[in-house]
C-alpha cells in the first residue's frame, strides 16, 4: 500500500470570487513509504498548494488524500494526528519561529503532541544535532541567530516531530550555496537514518537531481510527469517547454553525445560525469 | 481562511463608477449618508432604497460580492432590528412581561434594517470601485483646507494609504503563521476561551516580529527614494472630475431635494 495517495486532487482558492483560481487540478499520484521525491514545477504552479493539502493544512476542493489508504478528511477532528505523521517546513520557516529560546521553540511540535518530558527533551536534541544546532545555540533566542541558523532551527521543529513523512517546500531559497548544499545533505541524512518518505519542492534542478529517487513535475496546475529521476531528465525538450530545464552537467554530457562521444544517459551530478569521463579516459590510455 | 473578507475590497473594473473621480464618490457617499439619516418616512425611505440599488447595479460588481459584504455584520442588523422591535410605543400587538411589540416597533425595526444595509451598500460600492491609493489621494485633496490648523494632511493620507496597503499583507501573513504553527500541532479551533488566547501567541509573536521588519524595510525604502514628507511632491496621476462627476453630484443634490421634499409632503407616514 502507498504511504501517500491523492484521487484526483483538486484545489481552488478564492472559490465564487472574481479571484477564482485553480490551483491544483486533477492530480493523482502514489508515493511509496521510503522514497525521496523532488517536486518541481514554475512559479505558480502549485507545488505548494499541492503539498499543503497532503497533510491537511487546506481542505481540497475535491478528490480526496489517502495516508497509509485511509481519506485524512474522513474524520476532520482527527486532523491533527495527520499532521504529525505528515510534518511540513513552509517555504522561510524563519518567520514562525516565537519562542524565548530555540530549545523552547523546537519542543513546541513535540508538546503539542502530548509527548513526556524526557521524550521530548530526546526528541529535542536529536533534531537539533541533525540540523547541527550545537549545544549553546540552543539555548539563545531564535531572533538573535543567522538567516541560516534560523532556517535550521525552524526545520528542526518539524524534525522534533518525527513524521513518516517530511515535506520541505523550498527549504534552500535564500540561504549561500555553501548553506544549501550542507542543509540539503542534512536532509538526505536524515531520509537515510529514518528511511521516512521525503518529499522535496525546489526550484533547482541540481539539488533535486542529486537527492531524489523519483520526481514529480507541475505545470499550470496539472501533474506533468511522475517518473524516476533519470526518466524525468532524459526529457530535456519537454522540461524546457513548460519553463523547467536539465541540470547543467546532464546538458552539458548530452551535448558530448551529440559530437559523438558515447557516454551513458541520464548523468545528474558532477561527481557522476567526473567518475564517468575518467573511466572514458583510462579505458583510452590517455589518463597518464 | 482569514482572506475570505471582502469589506473594504477593490475590485477593478470599468463601470460608470469606476470611472468617477475619487473625491466626487466620497462627496456623493458623505451626503448619501446624511440622506438615509433624513428620510424619515416609508415614502423617502424607498426612494433611498431604490437610489442605492441604481448605485449596486451601476458599479458592475457582482451581487455576490455585496452580499458577502453584509454577511459581515448581519449579526449587527439582526439585533438591531430585534431591539428597535421591542422600543415602540402604542397599542401593544403582543405582550409577554414587560416586552411588547407594537407596530411603531416593527416599523422602526424595518426602518433601520434598511438604513443599514443601504449604507453597507453604498460604502461597498465606494470601496469596490475605488483603489486604496485613489481613495487616500482623494481624502488628502478634500482635507487639505485643514492645513490651515497645522494638521498634517499629508502625513496623515500617507499613513493612511500604507495602512491600507498593509491590511492584505497582513492578512496573507496571519494565514502563513497559522498554517505553519497548525503544521506543528498548534490546535486553534478547540479549547476555552483562555486556552484559545494562549493558542494565539505563536501566532502574533511572529507577526509582530515580521510587522516592525516590514516597517523598518518599507521606511528604509521610502528614505532611499528621499521621500521626505509632503513639500513640494507632485503626483503622478493627478485626480481630475470630468462631467460624468459633475452629473452625479446634480443628480444626488435632486434626490436629497427630493427625500427632503417627500418628509415634508408625506409627513403624516411615518
Ligand atoms: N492564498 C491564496 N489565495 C489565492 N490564490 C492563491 C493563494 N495561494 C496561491 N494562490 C495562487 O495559486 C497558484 C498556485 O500557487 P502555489 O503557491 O501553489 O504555487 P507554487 O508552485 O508553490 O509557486 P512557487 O514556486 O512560486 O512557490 C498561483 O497562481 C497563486 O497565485
Ligand atoms: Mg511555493
Amino acid at each position: 500500500m502507498s504511504i501517500i495517495e491523492t484521487r484526483d486532487l483538486s484545489f481552488v482558492y478564492g472559490i465564487d470570487t472574481p479571484f477564482e483560481k485553480r490551483a491544483v487540478n486533477n492530480v493523482n499520484i502514489k508515493i511509496e513509504q521510503g522514497e525521496f521525491i523532488g517536486i518541481m514545477g514554475h512559479t505558480g504552479s502549485g507545488k505548494s498548494t499541492f503539498v499543503q493539502m497532503l497533510n491537511g493544512l487546506i481542505k481540497p476542493t475535491s478528490g480526496q488524500v489517502l495516508l497509509n489508504g485511509k481519506d485524512i478528511w474522513e474524520n476532520p477532528k482527527e486532523i491533527r494526528k495527520v499532521r504529525f505523521q505528515v510534518g511540513m517546513v513552509f517555504q522561510y520557516p524563519e518567520y514562525q519561529l516565537f519562542e524565548e529560546t530555540v530549545y523552547k521553540d523546537i519542543s513546541f511540535g513535540p508538546k503539542n503532541m502530548g509527548l513526556t518530558d524526557s521524550e521530548i527533551d530526546k526528541r529535542v536534541r536529536d533534531a537539533a544535532r541533525f540540523v547541527d544546532l550545537s549545544g549553546e545555540l540552543l539555548f539563545k533566542s531564535p531572533f538573535d541567530l543567522s538567516g541560516g541558523e534560523k532556517r535550521r532551527a525552524a526545520i528542526a521543529g518539524v524534525l522534533a516531530m518525527d513524521p513518516d513523512v517530511l515535506i520541505l517546500d523550498e527549504p534552500t531559497a535564500g540561504l549561500d550555496p555553501m548553506g544549501r548544499d550542507i542543509l540539503l545533505s542534512q536532509i538526505c541524512q536524515y531520509h537515510k537514518q529514518r528511511k521516512n518518505t521525503v518529499l522535496l519542492v525546489s526550484h533547482s534542478m541540481e539539488d533535486i537531481a542529486r537527492v531524489s529517487d523519483k520526481i514529480m513535475v507541475m505545470n499550470k496546475s496539472n501533474l506533468e510527469m511522475f517518473d524516476k529521476t533519470k526518466n524525468v531528465f532524459s526529457q530535456n525538450k519537454h522540461l524546457e517547454e513548460i519553463g523547467l530545464r536539465v541540470p547543467q552537467i546532464t546538458k552539458i554530457m548530452a551535448s558530448l553525445n551529440e559530437k559523438g562521444y558515447d557516454f551513458s544517459e541520464g548523468i545528474l551530478t558532477v561527481e557522476q560525469a567526473f567518475a564517468e569521463i575518467l573511466t572514458k579516459l583510462n579505458k583510452e590510455g590517455k589518463l597518464w | 481562511m482569514v482572506r475570505d473578507v471582502t469589506l473594504g475590497q477593490y475590485l477593478p473594473g470599468n463601470s460608470l463608477i469606476h470611472r468617477m473621480d475619487a473625491r466626487a464618490k466620497i462627496v456623493l457617499l458623505i451626503s448619501f449618508i446624511v440622506m438615509i439619516f433624513c428620510a424619515f418616512n416609508f415614502v423617502s425611505l424607498a426612494l433611498t432604497a431604490a437610489v442605492t440599488i441604481l448605485i449596486v447595479i451601476s458599479s458592475g460588481i457582482p451581487l455576490k460580492m455585496y452580499l458577502k459584504s453584509l454577511k459581515v455584520i448581519i449579526f449587527i442588523v439582526v439585533i438591531t432590528s430585534v431591539l428597535n422591535l421591542f422600543y415602540g410605543t402604542g397599542d401593544p400587538l403582543w405582550q409577554w412581561g414587560f416586552l411588547k411589540i407594537t407596530w411603531s416597533g416593527i416599523s422602526r425595526a424595518i426602518f433601520v434594517t434598511i438604513r443599514i444595509i443601504c449604507l453597507i451598500l453604498a460604502t461597498s460600492a465606494l470601496t469596490f470601485t475605488t483603489s486604496p491609493t485613489n481613495l487616500t489621494d482623494a481624502l488628502e485633496r478634500l482635507m487639505k483646507p485643514l492645513k490651515v490648523f497645522h494638521i498634517k494632511v499629508h502625513e496623515i493620507a500617507m499613513m493612511m494609504t500604507i495602512a491600507l496597503r498593509f491590511i492584505p499583507t497582513l492578512l496573507e501573513e496571519t494565514d502563513k503563521i497559522m498554517q505553519a504553527q497548525k503544521a506543528r500541532g498548534a490546535d486553534m479551533d478547540s479549547g476555552n476561551i483562555i486556552q484559545r488566547i494562549k493558542a494565539l501567541i505563536p501566532v502574533l509573536i511572529p507577526l509582530f516580529v515580521s510587522s516592525f521588519r516590514r516597517a523598518y524595510e518599507l521606511a528604509m525604502a521610502m528614505e532611499c527614494r528621499c521621500y521626505q514628507g509632503g513639500e513640494g511632491r507632485t503626483k503622478m496621476k493627478v485626480l481630475h472630475m470630468s462631467a460624468i462627476d459633475y452629473i452625479m453630484i446634480a443628480l444626488m443634490a435632486v434626490v436629497l431635494a427630493g427625500v427632503i421634499f417627500c418628509n415634508i409632503f408625506f409627513w403624516e407616514l411615518v
